[in-house]
């Protein structure tokens, strides 16, 4: 697996240069002439498959909700698309700026808290469209970003971990103290619905909301990506992978990850305000660890190292959370479970392990690992199977519930021996035919990537 | 006479009890290739770092031009035109070629922070990126990760890096080091073009790199410096023989 993830192309989305400057760069020969004719033609805003791509997304957000209409399907919606702006606002932190924070629900919660406070001050008579209220949360976010990130940005590494750390416990434990502004326990409510309606919308219904997430949800991202391609977002990879040498070209490290961090908090507020909005409900949990920690394992599963990376992972998790949490009491271990196995072999996220695979597809060789996956299917089966045996039995056990565990309609008595031999017993067959099957993946990848370099080279 | 490029006057360095560079005077005038040479252990990089402020100095003055930069720090003193290179290769190893140069034009250039502007669309910056790239010979690798080019790729890239901002006082930190004989001889006659019109300052333990590209040459040992000179003059310093070069410097070089 190491080699595979070695060879996987290291520049994401993030760091990948401007592929017309990439084309124009290469005139063998200095002098200015060659270079002045070159530089002639800016390239456009948008390249044609970039603004296809933009397109395709605009449309799907637009469509989602005529397949997805049922309640349930569309709140599932608005949840992800806030998620998605949330992990995207943290990867301007972790993936381009390389600053590992584990407090970026301050930021979320500020916003989510001045949008609820604004919205209740509005009151009936709104002097401020319902639809421009998440820039209050932005703006919000955006003077969390100013204060805490002057004394967090210093340093990058530990330091910024464990400050980040300390800022989140200090906002929580803050908004336990002071019930009038964050509400206690009950949080703080609200109702969206005020004002005049504008063409008829009174983002009462969810559908209307929903719209409205998606409107802003697009905004953000473009604007986000957008800043990927600036002096700034190149100047924050530059910091990331070498503040000292960015300093001997004349920057100053700490402003570029301040700066970063006061644009990243901005949408962290953004998001905040939606979700405000969205459940017309905000409470302290919304800028506590459990959410700081949910925004880091969205980008982290979904890939920090590509601009889209996090947005797989907001989708991935926020499904999976629905989805696991609805058919078993052990999803937070099957989540931590889940975290960890990316961390340990897949640590560039679904985003990279996506793009290995494109550049196979791309090369025509991707049937060539195929049969080695058909392989080590059966065996990851084995294993799964084992393991949700094993991790079901001992829940079902701890918890001491008199009915009996039930798995494919079939009644299992966790007090036996037998049963917990059994499962054992299948968890270890998995292990053991995965350890044997496993190295024909690497090696078939081996082969596939010495071709397809091979062909380069040539 | 021109104010100095680079001053320093009674500069001295202690990590703790142990003193480093131990009150030295040194004045390079403008446009002016000077050598610092010296036995390993002599203080020839720390000095490097206190002049560029990558370390602060225990006590004494640095001048850029005239104006004292003592205690600014490295980002502000780049700003003021000295750029520098390292000995062990320090670039941006996950952005491309191309990328590592044009982040070292963009303060140079007045783009400073700025979040609306977009890459693409600077023209003079991707103009003067891709020119420094023809001229380190690495246009044929524009797009390729800075981190897997080959170790002489990477020493040029960190020469092109350092004059990129168009800095017009460059201090190289033994800029062949580790490279074979043909090597050097690139990378000497790349020095030699890229610094043309500017003021160059380079620690280099290759002697023939030394006699070949220095105007004048200063010689430090134990943190003190012994002897400024021509080439000639250093050659011909007994002190320098001594207290350094020794015989087999004079065998050698006397040619």
């Amino acid at each position: 697996m190491n080699d595979v993830r070695r060879a996987a192309p290291k520049d994401g989305a993030a760091n990948s240069p401007e592929p017309r400057c990439g084309e124009q760069a290469s005139p063998l020969s200095p002098g200015k002439g060659m270079g002045d004719r070159q530089m002639h033609a800016v390239p456009p805003l948008l390249h044609r498959r970039r603004l296809f791509l933009w397109g395709a997304l605009a449309l799907l957000m637009i469509a989602l909700p005529l397949v997805f209409n049922k309640g349930f399907a569309l709140s599932l919606l608005c949840q992800i698309s806030i998620m998605v702006i949330f992990a995207l606002s943290y990867n301007m932190l972790l993936g381009q700026t390389g600053l590992l924070s584990f407090g970026h629900a301050v930021y979320f919660g500020t916003g989510a808290f001045a949008t609820m406070h604004t919205l209740n001050l509005l009151g009936k008579t709104a002097t401020l469209p319902v639809s421009m209220l998440p820039l209050v949360g932005g703006l919000a976010g955006l003077l969390g970003g100013v204060l805490f990130g002057y004394v967090s940005t210093k340093r990058a590494g530990t330091t910024f971990a464990m400050i980040s750390l300390g800022i989140g416990e200090l906002v929580a434990s803050a908004s336990l103290m002071f019930p009038a502004v964050f509400g206690g326990e009950g949080g703080v409510s609200g109702n969206r619905v005020i004002g005049k309606a504008a063409f008829g919308i009174t983002f009462g219904p969810q559908i209307e909301m929903y719209y409205l997430i998606a409107a802003w949800t697009f905004v953000c991202m473009l604007a986000m990506y957008a800043l990927t391609q600036t002096p700034l977002g190149r100047m924050a990879n530059a910091v990331r992978d070498n503040p000292e040498r960015a300093q001997f070209v004349g920057y100053d490290p700490r402003w570029v990850r301040y700066i970063m961090m006061i644009l990243a908090g901005f949408f962290a507020g953004i998001a905040g305000g939606l979700s405000a909005l969205n459940y017309e409900m905000v409470t302290a949990e919304t800028l506590g660890a459990w959410t700081s920690g949910v925004v880091l394992m969205m980008a982290f599963v979904g890939g920090i190292g590509f601009f889209y990376g996090p947005i797989i992972g907001a989708m991935l998790i926020s499904m999976l959370a629905i989805a696991v949490a609805g058919v078993t009491k052990a999803w937070l271990f099957y989540f931590g479970l889940f975290f960890l196995t990316m961390v340990l072999y897949a640590p560039g996220g679904i985003a990279s392990l996506l793009a290995m695979h494109k550049r196979l597809w791309n090369a025509g060789q991707l049937t060539k690992v195929m049969p080695a996956y058909a392989l080590v299917a059966l065996p990851l089966l084995i294993t799964f199977c084992g393991v949700i045996g094993l991790v079901e039995i001992a829940y079902h056990h701890a918890e001491g519930v008199d009915e009996p565990l039930q798995i494919f309609g079939a009644d299992i008595d966790v007090m036996s021996a037998a049963t917990w031999l059994m499962a054992l017993l299948v968890l270890a067959v998995g292990l053991i035919l995965l350890k044997l099957t496993w190295p024909r993946v690497s090696e078939a990848w081996r082969r596939v990537l010495a071709g397809i370099d091979g062909k380069e080279a040539a | 006479m021109n104010v100095p490029a680079l001053q320093l006057t009674e500069v001295r360095k202690s990590f703790g009890q142990t003193v480093i560079i131990n009150g030295v005077n040194l004045s390079v005038p403008q446009g002016e290739r000077h050598a610092i040479i010296g036995p390993n252990g002599a203080g020839k990089s720390t000095l490097f770092h206190l002049a560029s402020a990558r370390f602060p100095v225990t006590s004494g003055g640095i001048f850029l031009k005239g104006e004292s930069v003592t205690s600014l720090k490295p980002h502000q003193i780049n700003r003021r035109g000295l750029s520098r290179s390292f000995q062990v290769t320090n670039i941006f190893t996950n952005l491309t070629v191309f990328e590592n140069v044009r982040c070292s034009v963009l303060w140079a250039l007045d783009y400073r922070y700025s979040f609306w502007q977009r890459l693409a669309a600077l023209r003079d910056a991707n103009q003067q990126a891709r020119r420094v790239i023809a001229e380190i010979g690495l246009a044929h690798r524009s797009d390729t990760v800075a981190g897997i080019l080959s170790y002489a790729e990477q020493r040029a890239l960190e020469i092109g890096i350092t004059i990129a901002g168009g800095a017009d006082v460059i201090l190289l930190d033994e800029p062949t080091a580790g490279m074979s004989k043909s090597e050097t001889g690139d990378a000497v006659a790349l020095i030699r073009r890229v610094t043309e019109g500017k003021t160059l300052i380079m620690v280099e333990h290759d002697m023939s790199v030394v006699f070949d590209l220095a105007d004048r040459i200063s010689v430090l040992v134990y943190g003190e410096i012994i002897a400024t000179g021509t080439p000639a003059e250093i050659r011909a310093n007994r002190t320098v023989q001594e207290a350094y070069l020794g015989t087999t410097f004079a065998e050698e070089h006397h040619d």
